[in-house]
This record gives C-alpha cells, structure tokens and sequence, in this order.
C-alpha cells in the first residue's frame, strides 16, 4: 500500500531530477560589483543573491575602491587587459562615453522597458545607438535646509545664491550671537575631487555660465557668469563656511550639518534618510529643495549597471541587470535605502512617497537636472573634470581669481582637447 | 682561472637574465611606448608618433600652450613638489639622524630600549603610517589638532592635509618620522667605526666637544654618511605612497611619480605617461650623477 | 669610564625620552583608536574608557577578505624572499670570489636598476604580466618584487661573500668540492647572519610595497595587505572607518615589528656592511 502513492509521483520526481540536474550544470558564478560597504551588501548583494536563488547560478562579490576616479582606473586596466574577471560593473553617470569600447548592448536584453525610465537617463547612456547601461539608481544635488530656523529668522527658501549668502550670513550670526560658536551657514563639498566638479557645475550653472564645454564639444567656461560664481563661492570660505569645507567629501558635510552646526547643506538624497534617524540632531528639522540659481541647475549623478563585452556569460549577467533594475527592486532600494528610482511611474508610488516624503518633488528635479560635459569630452572627461575642480579648488583656496581661473581653464581646456575631443 | 670565469658567468646567468626580463625589458617598453600614442582604452591601436609626447605642441617639455610657464603647468608643478619635498626631508632626515646616532653611541642605561623604540617607525608599512599620521593630523577630529588648541598654539583646527600652504610639508614631516631610524642606524655604524682613541686624544687635549665633532667625527664618517644621503635622496625624488595615501593628490602636493601613474591609469593617456616617467628616470640618473660628482663619492672597491 | 656632567647626563635622559616618545606614540594611539567603536572614535583620549575588539572582528567578517589578504602578503613575500636569495647567493660568490672583466661595470648597472623608478617601468611592466598570463593574480606579483629587492640582496651577500677567507675555499677545492658545494656546505654557515639580514630587508620590502600591488592585482581576494588597508570602506560609500582602519594596521604591522626586535643586531649589520666599506 506504501508504494501506490509514491508510484504516481515517481515521474514528477523524474522531471525533477532531470531539470535540476540540468540547472546544475549549467550553473555559473557571476560576479558583480556590490562593493564592500554595509549598504553595498544590504542594498545590492541581497536583490543579486535572490536573483540566483531563482535562477540556480551563483554570485560573486567584487568589492572596488570606493572612489570613483579609483574605480574609473580599476575598470579600464582590466578592460584594457580584457579581463573576464568582472560581469556585470556599476558604471557612473559620467562613464557611458569613456567605456563605450568595453561594454556590451543591452538592447536585445532589454526589450523596450527601457521606455520606462526618464528618458533623459537613457539618452545619457546610450552612445552610438547602443544602450551601454540600465538606470540602477539617480541622484541629483539638493540644497538641504533648517525649517525651524529659516522659520524663526523669517527668512524663505532661497532662490539664488546671492538670497543663500545673504540668509545663512544672517542666520549664522544671529545664533553665534546667542552662544553657538560651531555654527555656520552652508556647507558643501570643496575638496579636490569629482564632487567639486558637481558643485561648481552647480554654482557656475545657477548663474547662468553653462557647463563648461557644451554639447557641441565648444569650450564655453570663460565667461563673466562663471568668474562671478567662482569669486561668490570663494566668499563663503571663512565667512558663512568653514575653511574645512576645503576637504570635506559628502559625509564630513552631513555630519556638520547632523549635528545641528549648519543652516543649508547640499548633499545628495542618500543623506535624507540618515537625517531622520534618531542619533540625529535634526530629526524631522530638515526640508529639502532644489537648488538655488536662475536656472536652478542640480548636478545629474545616479549609476547604471553594464555588462562586460569580455564577460564569458553575456546572457546570464544581463539577466542579472535586467532583474536589477526592474521595478521591484527599485521600490524596494527606494523605500529602505532611499536610492531615487529611475523610473517616472514610481515617483507617484504610494509607499515610496510615504518612506521618503520628499521624492514626490524631486521627479522635477531630475527632469531638468544638469549633465556633466561627458558626451562631448568622451575619453578626455576625467581630465576635463580635474582641471575644473582645480580651478574651483585654487579660486576658493585664494590662489586666484575668478576670471584668472576661467581663463587659465580655457588654456588648459584647449590643452586636452589637442586637436579634437 | 678560465674555468671559474665560466664557472662565474654560468652563476651569474639566472640573475642577469631575470634583471634583463624584469627590468631592461619593461624600461626599453616604457620608453618605446613614451615615442607612440598608446592610450589605455586600446592597448594594441598605438602608433608611433615621435618625440610629441615630449616637445610637441601639447608636450611634456617647451609647451608653448602652457599659461604661465613651465613651472605652472601640471608637469612643471609636480617636479618642483618632489624636488621640494626630496631636499627638505634628506635634509631634515640627516640632521635628526645625527642627532639620533649621536645620542645613542653615548653610553646610558636604557639605550637598548631607545634603540629598539627607534626602529618602530622604520618597521610600520608606509600606508600604515600614512592611515596613522592622516588619523591624528585629521582637522575635525585629529589628536594633534586638539593639543595644538588646548595649548592655545592655534585658534582654529587646520586641515593639515588639504591647506595648500601646509599639506606637501605635512608629508615631508611624516616621511622625515619615517625614515630617521634608517640614516640614525647608519650613521650610528659608522660612528662605531670611528677609533676610540681620537676622542681621547682631543679630550686630553682640552678641545670643545663642538670642535670634536666638526674636525674629528664628521670628517670620518664623511662617507658612509654620503652614500646614505645619496641613497636617501634618490628614494625621495621616487615618493609616491606617501603622499597618495596621505593627501588628495591635488596640484599642491602631487609628484613626479604620482603624476605619471594619474596619467596613465586615471586618464589612460600611456604614451604621455611614459615619456613623464622615462624623463622622471632621467632626471633622477642626472641627478644622482651631479652628487656623486660633487661629493666625490667612491662606490666600488676590488676583493681583497 | 669618563666623567660627565649632570647636566649633560640629564639631557641624554631627557633627549631620550622625547625620541622614544615621538617615535612610539603613533603607533600606540593607532592600537587605542583600533580598540575604539562609534562615537568613542571622536574622543582623543589615549585609553579608551570601554575598549573592546570589535573593530578587529569587523575586519575578518565583513564583506572584504582581510584574513585572505594578510595569506597573500605572507606568500609573496616569502616567495620573492626564496627568490631573491637562491639567485643572490649565487650571483655573489660570482661578484665575490671571482675575478673577471666587466665585473665592475656589471655592479653598477645592479646598482643602477635599484635606482629605476617604480613607475618608470610601469607601462611595460603592465604588458609583461598580461602577456605572461599573471596579471591579476597574487602571486603575479613576486616577477615585479624582484626589481627592487634583488639588487640590494647582491650588493649585500656580494660584499658579505667578498670577507670569507680564501683559506676555506681553497682548502674546499684541493677536496674536490665544485663551486655549489663550496657556496652551500662550506660557506653557508659563515653566511647565515647575512642571508638573515638581507632575507629580512627583501621580506619588509615586498610585504610594504604598494604601487605594483595597487596596479596589478585588482580582485579583493588577490590583494595584498597594503592595497587592502588603503581600501577597507565602512557601513556607506562615504564614510571612512577609521577604527578597523587602524585595526588593519596594527595587525599588518606587528609581525613586521617582532622580526625586527628579534633580528635589530643583523639588521644593522645588513644595512652598513655596503654603505660602511663603500
């Protein structure tokens, strides 16, 4: 009587087999560039590893250097050397162009949903008709405030960056006045790296100076506009900023301003959610807006995950991706993380906007958010890109002026260029 | 005799053929690729284009785009940086060293302990170092600012690592902690050298101890003091970790080494990376060269 | 014994003092700062008022194999150390013992090559070890490491190798030993505190050395340990943990530190024995 019940099951157990077996031999190791951060491993790792559950392959873990410029270097040694190491890598806004000769077309993998991501993005990383990368998260730079104070002060939101000086000199005099002797206006990031270059593409935007080269390859820095927002930017050293501000990155920016010792901050949206937890000293004190400037210009960050052209299993990494980027996974690295999705519909989310109450707003911000010169300067960005924040660097530093910066980043400018981009 | 010549040869063979492959073969290559315009992005679509790189219109040397002259420019400011940072820290480097070997050839009790607590910078890895000295110079929460203040030595934390005016002479004082132990400890051989009686002799005489040491010890240890200055200084003009690790690698403090790597790996221009680091090579030979000139220095000595 | 003044054995003391003081207090705040977790980490005090070794557990259980790394660094380093030494020894009783044209000429291009540097051989160096299959790999690097620790490792066992007396060898040839024997059965002994020294020197050289290591060797679980500790990232990408930082450092550099204290005498030796007679 045992043996009746097993009899019928006997060839769904066959089945079974036979299609494990099969899964199993054609099981393969992906590797993906997580990263080695908590968050890389709660946000990224975690969504990987699920995806191979499913499917019975296996993932791998390939922990960059958290710098970007690193990165770019680390990237382009092993495609130089036409390493299959790495599958699927997490590509920055600014690398489409600069990678476009090692990264596979995700087209055919892609099947039209790429037509559900803002398309601006999309323009961004497709080069020559190819798409070299999926949107995996975007970021643009926000200005950060203190709504009690601003409320206490009588003072609005501001609206260009003269109006920030101007509050945040008041501010920060009103409440050093009443004993804080930490406090300061605005914080930002200035140290020698690629988040200056957001920042001044920023201010030099904002006043209506352009991008530094255009779309057209011309190289339009010198300009009254850009010196100006230079010379502005220098004021704020040692007056509404602090001279450390010289070599803060993101994180020494937050924590000045977490700690209830600023009155404006920019910072990228990753920083919303670490405001509001309880060790913070603004919890529920912080409001988000765009930036200053006429046209107010937010710097367009934000990664795309790629595959590898030397990758030994092409269809199974862009699997990978797709699953990745897909809409699921988004909203869930929007609700826990705060990592902006790609995707226009999710901004009208229900859940998603209750988690982080301000990214109903943002959906125009990245809408008309400012991309870096990478198009135009293709393989010569990273130097473009030095050269701007040196010249940021030495102006707000007081080594130069503002329109001896802009000029001597012209010359230099036309040095990299040689005869074309 | 012939056959231990050939006995030699054969000796020698394995290590000269593993210093022409590891070492001629790169160096010929580096300079090869320097005359060509090898990017990164397409190892194998190099061509040759002369000596561009070098004195072209967009060259290393004679760039007549440069605004400000050669001095300002990119190239020109990173070989100012090292040859800065080589000649204080050698300099720096002996003075302290002397100082060390002098204290520690006198007799005391306690100088094994002081010997051995002098090797500690000498043994930590340069990065470890470098984390460690970037950890207490760091402006909002570094040890060294906090005394700095509590002493009333200063009003304000400074960025010792990011202010243009202090950041390459932060390195040369974490690179001069570094290396003393290495030229105490030669310097301190070499002052073990030097015959006891010559000091009695000057102290019978009644000499200063400053005379002493000006016309009897520094005399005889002239040499060996100048092979390690020599060493010293060309490991100088060669610094890279250091001030990678240490600083942002920003215009003020970058070296002719760091220079070349950001051009090769970060903007992946290898051709003009290559001629950067073939004329650092140069400028290095030359320089070793002109010292040991200058100095007199004997290197070689036949077997006894 | 001569007499000194209590003056001027006090600033002996006193000297003393400030040297050991400058030269430990680095490393000893590193081990406090190691020892240090969250918002202790911003207190500048020497003892942690609640030390404990988290910083170290993070370290081996985070995402970055350190534990891996630190296997790395050990197997490159005794390989180029093995290396260097057979090809040294070798090399020098040809340098040492034997007289023949060119020798000079050919000590001072040895020289020359420890004069190259690093980075001028970059380039062609990064094509080598693709060509050569080894790029990426760990033990890639031990071909690069030989640049620089062979020519001191010569120069060194060459002047050691040029003391011993003739008397020994020639004794050794009217007993039929070849050249192998001679280096290996009859000198070794008289070696051994050379081969120390200099196998210590080539040992702290290839576990500190940073630019090929940082260039070469890309997978984490390649690396070794200087390339490791300058990327050790914490719970964001932005933030920098400085408290598994310096546990990473101290780890890295006490066995550096126990070899020296143990072989301070030979070490010494090593390093005067060229600059000294030359």
């Amino acid at each position: 009587m045992m043996r009746n019940p097993l009899k019928r099951f006997w060839p769904g157990l066959w089945m079974v087999g036979l299609l494990s077996s099969v899964a199993s031999v054609q099981a393969v190791e992906i590797t993906i560039t997580c990263g080695p951060s908590g968050s890389d491993v709660e946000f990224c790792l975690k969504h990987a590893q699920a995806w191979a559950t499913k499917t019975g392959h296996t993932i791998k873990n390939f922990s960059p250097p958290t710098s970007p410029t690193e990165k770019l270097a680390l990237y382009r040694q092993l495609f130089a050397a036409k390493s299959g190491d790495i599958d699927v890598v997490q590509i920055d806004t600014v690398w489409p162009g600069l990678l476009k000769d090692h990264l596979m077309d995700l087209k055919p993998y892609s099947k039209g949903i790429e037509a559900e991501h803002f398309p601006a993005i999309i323009a961004n990383n497709s080069v020559n008709g190819k798409l070299l990368g999926m949107p995996w998260y975007t970021d643009a730079g926000l200005l950060y405030y203190r709504k009690d104070l601003l409320q206490k002060y009588g003072l609005r939101v501001p609206q260009t960056w003269e109006e920030l000086t101007q509050s945040a000199a008041k501010v920060q005099a009103g409440e050093r006045a009443k004993g804080d002797s930490d406090f300061h206006g605005f914080v930002f990031q200035a140290k020698a790296y690629e988040g200056l270059t957001c920042n001044a593409l920023e201010w030099v935007g904002g006043q209506g100076g352009g991008t530094v080269v255009n779309p057209d390859g011309e190289i339009t820095i010198r300009n009254a506009q850009a010196a100006k927002a230079f010379n502005l930017a220098a004021s704020w050293i040692g007056t509404i900023s602090p001279t450390g501000v010289l070599n803060y990155e993101e994180e020494e920016a937050r924590g000045v301003f977490q700690n209830a010792n600023a009155l404006f901050m920019r910072n990228w949206p990753y920083a919303w959610s670490l405001l509001q937890k309880n060790d913070s000293l603004v919890k529920g004190k912080v409001g988000v807006a765009k930036l200053p400037g006429n046209p107010s210009a937010a710097a367009l960050g934000g990664w795309q995950l790629g595959v590898s052209k030397y990758s030994k299993h092409p269809d199974i990494a862009a699997d990978l991706v797709m699953h990745m980027t897909s809409a699921t996974v988004q909203k869930t690295r929007a609700i826990h993380g705060s990592y902006n999705p790609t995707m226009p519909a999710l901004y009208k989310d229900k859940d998603v906007l209750e988690a982080n109450e301000f990214m109903g707003a943002l959906a125009e911000v990245f809408a008309n958010s400012v991309a870096r010169p990478t198009t135009a300067t293709g393989l010569k960005y990273p130097q473009v890109s030095q050269s701007f924040w040196n010249a940021a660097h030495e102006v707000m530093s007081k080594r130069s002026t503002g329109d001896e910066a802009v000029v001597k980043l012209e010359s230099r400018l036309k040095q990299i260029r040689r005869k074309h981009w | 005799m012939n056959s231990r010549v050939k006995t030699a040869w054969l000796f020698l063979a394995p290590m000269v053929l593993l210093m022409l492959v590891v070492a001629v073969w790169p160096l010929a290559r580096s300079i090869w690729f320097s005359f060509t315009d090898i990017n990164i992005n397409d190892i194998s679509a190099a061509e040759f284009v002369g000596w561009e790189n070098y004195f072209g219109d967009y060259g290393l040397f004679f760039n007549p785009s440069d605004e400000g002259g050669f001095w300002a420019g990119d190239w020109g400011i990173s070989i100012r940086n090292t040859f800065s940072f080589a000649v204080v820290s050698v300099i720096l480097e002996t003075l302290t060293g002397l100082g060390v070997a002098l204290l520690l050839n006198q007799e005391f009790k306690g100088r094994g302990l002081v010997r051995t607590a002098v090797l500690v910078p000498w043994a930590i890895p340069t990065i470890v170092s470098a984390k460690m000295w970037g950890w207490m110079l760091n402006d909002q929460f570094g040890v060294i600012n906090n005394y700095l203040m509590a002493l009333g030595l200063i009003s304000q934390k400074i960025a010792w690592t990011a202010e243009p005016a202090y950041a390459l002479w932060t390195v040369v004082l974490v690179d001069v902690w570094k290396t003393t132990p290495f030229m105490a400890l030669l310097i301190l051989a070499a002052l073990q050298t030097v015959p006891k009686d010559c000091y009695e002799a000057a102290r019978v005489d009644g000499v200063h101890p400053l005379r002493v040491f000006w016309k009897i010890t520094l005399p005889l240890i002239r040499q060996p003091l100048l092979v390690a200055i020599v060493f010293r200084l060309l490991d100088s003009l060669r610094v890279f970790d250091l001030i990678y690790v240490l600083t942002a690698n920003g215009s003020t403090t970058i070296s002719m080494s760091g220079f070349v790597r950001r051009e090769m790996v970060e903007y992946g221009n290898m051709g003009y990376g290559s001629a950067a680091s073939t004329s650092l090579f140069l400028i290095i030979l030359l320089t070793a060269i002109i010292f040991l000139k200058l100095a007199k220095v004997k290197l070689s000595e036949d077997a006894k | 014994m001569k007499t000194r003044s209590s003056w001027t054995t006090a600033f002996i003391y006193a000297a003393s003092a400030l040297v050991v003081l400058v030269s430990v207090y680095p490393f000893v705040y590193a081990i406090s700062t190691s020892l240090k977790t969250g918002t202790a980490l911003f207190n500048t005090e020497l003892f942690p008022a609640h030390a404990d070794l988290r910083n170290y557990h993070a370290l081996f259980e985070g995402v970055q194999p350190f534990g891996k790394s630190l296997v790395n660094s050990i197997m490159v380093a005794v390989l180029t150390v093995g290396f260097a030494m057979l090809m040294g020894v070798t090399a020098a009783y040809a340098l040492g013992r034997i007289r023949f044209k060119g020798k000079g000429l050919l000590l001072i291009c040895i020289l020359g090559v420890s004069m190259f540097p690093q980075v001028a051989v970059l380039s062609g160096m990064f094509e080598l070890i693709q060509w050569l299959g080894i790029y990426n790999k760990a033990c890639g690097l031990v071909l690069p490491y030989t640049i620089f620790t062979l020519p001191f490792t010569v120069w060194i066992l060459t002047t050691f190798m040029r003391e011993l007396p003739m008397e020994l060898e020639e004794a050794a040839i009217m007993d039929g030993c070849g050249p192998l024997r001679i280096i290996f059965q009859v000198f070794m002994p008289l070696l051994w505190p050379a081969l120390v020294s200099t196998g210590l020197l080539a040992f702290i050289g290839a576990w500190n050395e940073f630019m090929f290591a940082l260039t070469f060797v890309v997978n984490d679980t390649e690396r070794t340990v200087p390339v490791a500790i300058s990327l050790i990232a914490g719970a964001t990408a932005f933030e920098i943990p400085w408290g598994t930082i310096m546990a990473g450092s101290v780890i890295v550099t006490v066995p550096l530190l126990l070899l020296v204290f143990f072989f301070q005498k030979r070490i010494v030796s090593g390093l005067t024995a060229g600059a000294v007679k030359g």
